[in-house]
């Protein structure tokens, strides 16, 4: 299997671990506070559990559809407002009404999924463009499903599925995100979804030719991106106890796209990798968590951030890395004159170095 | 250019090829695909860098790193695909990126442009859209440019693979007054009466080796192709026919009565029986194609019923075809044909992966099966069957998309333009699959603008003239006059 196309975000990850450890030498620690683990990393996995779910759903979106979604944020919002309601009418909050609860706002995520979709494939709106009127509007539907109130989700199972589950040391969005990553991987292995999208994003033409049909592909691939949505609310709104239709998961397309891209995706649809998305996905909340542990300053973290990105960029583009294979030969071609003897020392010089600095 | 090399991992593409080009003579380039023709010509230019060797021009040494600073030193190319901008005017075309202040001068540029088309006397105005002109046309105001731009070596590689006959001819006149002018131009082809009309030598490569070079006229062109090909030669005089196994009578394989479709071909009927070679014959432009497309359902179909063995089936879109059993190579391989990112392997396994059904995925190990299967079965040259197939070359592509239909197992198999593009070795295993296929008893549409290709492999040819059947030729007879004549006269039926 060819696995150059995660060179790029575990390098970057790499680096972040890196300019942690410089920091402080305590970046892996963990701690066990009322029994579940806490930490860097377990606040990384714990933080990231929305962005890694939309992220999956955006890279299929991208795939088939040649596009972005940038309605995610704000139909996660209104399926957990569905939710949020369905849990508020029930006299007594039982684990049935928290699962019949999320399955209905699955449902309204399919919905959103089918009106996206449709508009994208039917009749062949760019998906940015129909999903803009969601964008625009859903925090209002959001809003009215709430009641024109900011609904506060206090029970005891809500509380669990946000934080942990006693006896249980792991944070329970972890575990979800990791269930749903599973499904996902059972999702691929008993059907044809990668090369049909992936078929269809390349040439949709083509596709027809040989049987395929673009439009139900494109479809399909929206119908997931609402499922994600759908149980990335469902987390978001447990986790913070409260549904604020104006700020839950607000702008998160960004990074969901941007997830995309690093992962080593191109954003003008095709082949994918979904394993790339989700490292991708985590790469970002670690890079969100490191620039709050270098304690800059919150009003100037965007800056920064930006920065990195455009670095990460510039690094990844094709002019570079033509660049830099070509340099690569060269010092191959060196090595070829001078024989071997001198990788041996450039390694050592390496590995002193790298001892230095710890 | 002296003793160039160049490698790309796994295949040696260019092994110590010398090439020499004279001011003032049209230089034709010959090889099969994949014999180092494109690469040769990319080292020229500079979008490859040499491996090894010397390039001098006029005896100066030279080494191109990008593909502009060959331009800058007289190296102009044009392309197969023709790479302008549609929508701009012809003028715009001929100068767009060469302008050195950022203001443009619009009448200059238009009165510099209508100088330019008028002395090579190109039929086109300086204000027009390039997408109002031919291609033939649109072909030479892209020569234009280069010409404009001082160019002393002009590079045209298969220029002449989407012109008519006329059009040729206004191609080739220009040519020959670049000629006059004292350029040096490369000529790439496939198509051998038209390097002995034009060109005054030849160089021929055969395996990214350089098999020599020659003056156009001591070379016939019977030593041409057997320097070419190497030993495939007499394998093209082996190839013979055969007539379709089953007889008129019986129940054919595929039958369509009344057959339209939104693409604008009339009503027409076709039959074709088990092991039968069939073609549709007729200009570019008669619907040959669009029948073919309308048999599987390409375009929407607008009317008329389909018999499969006798039994009525509805046949509405490409899928419902691939289910009855029928095949599809289109004419466009590039557009409708590969799925250039995706892998050889995932190329070759698609259509049948389709037919097995979205929740039925083969294993790893059962695509590679099949994978490995074809490439060995049709001699596909690629590395890996992990290798995309947009790194392979024009003929081995198409033989990827062959093997994908051929694991679908059909019974009736259109062959739109299979050998369009490629070189006469891979052209001649193609032809000789055929035949195998319909001896093993499938059925063939095959369809082909190289008449003689079609009498050499079809039993029965259906003529067709302006998006209509005019007639049908069968029998060891036929021959390319007999074709001419049918077109003719569905020509003064239809006046």
């Amino acid at each position: 299997m060819n696995l150059s196309h995660l060179v790029l975000p575990l390098s970057v990850m790499l680096l972040l671990v890196i300019i942690n450890l410089v920091k402080g030498a305590d970046y892996f620690r963990i701690t066990m506070v009322n029994g579940a683990f806490y930490g860097n990393i377990p606040n990384i996995l714990f933080g990231a559990s929305e962005l890694v779910i939309l992220s999956i759903g955006m890279t299929l979106v991208t795939a088939a559809s040649q596009g972005q979604d940038i309605s995610i944020g704000v139909s996660a919002t209104i399926t957990s407002a569905v939710f949020v309601q369905y849990v508020l009418q029930a006299s007594e909050v039982t684990l049935l009404t928290i699962v019949v609860g999320f399955l209905l706002s699955c449902v309204v995520g399919l919905v959103i999924g089918a009106f996206n979709g449709s508009l994208v494939a039917i009749f062949k709106v760019q998906p940015m463009v129909a999903s803009l009127i969601l964008f625009t509007g859903g925090r209002s539907i959001a809003f009215m499903i709430d009641g024109k109130l900011s609904p506060i989700l206090a029970n005891d199972i809500s509380n669990k599925i946000g934080t942990v589950i006693p006896g249980i040391p792991i944070q329970t969005p972890i575990i979800l995100t990791v269930v749903f990553i599973a499904l996902v991987a059972v999702l691929f292995k008993t059907t044809n979804l990668r090369l049909y999208v992936e078929t269809v994003g390349v040439n949709p033409n083509a596709a027809r030719l040989n049987g395929i049909n673009p439009k139900k592909i494109i479809f399909l691939t929206f119908l997931i991106m609402g499922v994600c949505t759908a149980v990335a609310g469902f987390i978001a709104v447990n986790k913070a106890g409260r549904h604020d239709s104006v700020n839950l998961l607000k702008l998160i397309m960004m990074d969901a796209i941007l997830a995309v891209a690093i992962g080593g995706n191109s954003l003008g649809g095709g082949k994918f990798s979904i394993t790339g998305s989700i490292i991708g996905a985590y790469t970002i909340e670690m890079l969100n968590r490191t620039l709050l542990r270098l304690e800059i300053e919150p009003a100037t973290i965007k800056v920064f951030k930006a920065l990195f990105i455009i670095i990460l960029m510039v690094v990844s583009s094709p002019i570079v890395r033509v660049y830099m294979r070509k340099a690569l030969n060269r010092v191959r071609d060196l090595r070829k004159l001078k024989g071997v003897g001198l990788t041996g020392t450039i390694m050592s010089t390496t590995i002193s170095a790298e001892m230095r600095d710890e | 250019m002296k003793d160039i090399s160049k490698s790309f991992p796994g295949v040696k593409a260019l092994d110590c090829v010398d090439f020499k080009l004279r001011k003032g003579e049209i230089h034709a380039l010959m090889g099969e695909n994949g014999a180092g023709k494109s690469t040769l010509i990319k080292v020229i230019t500079g979008v490859y860098e040499k491996d090894a060797g010397f390039i001098t021009l006029q005896g100066e040494p030279i080494h191109f790193k990008t593909p502009q600073e060959a331009q800058n030193k007289g190296i102009g190319t044009v392309y197969q695909e023709i790479m302008q901008c549609p929508n701009l005017t012809v003028a715009e075309n001929m100068f767009i990126g060469r302008s050195k202040s950022l203001f443009v001068n619009w009448k200059q540029m238009n009165e510099k442009a209508a100088q330019l088309l008028e002395s090579l006397s190109i039929p086109a105005s300086p204000t027009q859209e390039l997408t109002s002109c031919s291609l033939a046309v649109q072909q030479m105001i892209a020569i234009a440019r280069t010409v404009d731009m001082d160019c002393k070596i002009l590079i045209l590689d298969e220029p002449t693979s989407s012109l008519d006959e006329f059009e040729v001819h206004k191609l080739f006149e220009l040519m020959r007054e670049l000629k006059a002018r004292g350029v040096g131009i490369i000529f790439i082809t496939h198509f051998l009466e038209q390097v002995y009309e034009i060109s005054d030598r030849i160089t021929v490569l055969r395996n990214g080796k350089l098999v020599g070079e020659y003056e156009t006229p001591s070379l016939s062109q019977f030593e041409l192709i057997a320097k070419m090909l190497g030993n495939e030669l007499e394998d093209i005089t082996k190839l013979k026919k055969h007539e379709p196994i089953v007889s008129d009578t019986s129940t054919p394989v595929y039958e369509g009565i009344g057959l339209s479709s939104a693409a604008g071909v009339r009503p027409f009927n076709f039959v074709i029986q088990k092991g039968e070679v069939n073609g549709f014959a007729g200009l570019l432009g008669s619907g040959r194609s669009e029948s073919a497309r309308a048999i599987f359902a390409a375009d929407k179909v607008t009317g008329g019923e389909v018999r499969m063995k006798g039994k009525r089936v509805k046949i509405k879109t490409p899928l419902h075809a691939i289910k009855q059993g029928i095949g599809y190579l289109p004419e466009d391989r590039k557009d409708d044909g590969i799925i250039e990112d995706l892998s050889v392997r995932d190329n070759i396994i698609l259509t049948f992966q389709v037919l097995k059904g979205f929740f039925k995925p083969f294993s790893q190990k059962q695509a590679e099966a099949f994978a490995e299967e074809y490439i060995k079965k049709l001699n596909i040259k690629t590395p890996t069957p992990s290798t995309p197939i947009r790194s392979l070359s024009g003929g081995n592509q198409q033989k990827v998309i062959l093997a994908r239909w051929l694991l679908t197992h059909p019974e009736y198999l259109i062959l739109d333009e299979p050998t369009r593009g490629i070189d006469v070795g891979t052209k001649v295993e193609i032809q000789k699959l055929v035949l195998k296929l319909a001896e093993d008893g499938m059925s063939v549409t095959f369809i082909s603008s190289e008449i003689d290709e079609m009498l050499r492999t079809c039993s029965r040819l259906i003529i067709m003239k302006d998006r209509e059947i005019v007639g049908e030729l069968r029998g060891e007879d036929l021959s390319e006059n007999d074709v001419m004549s049918v077109i003719a006269e569905g020509g003064t039926n239809n006046a």
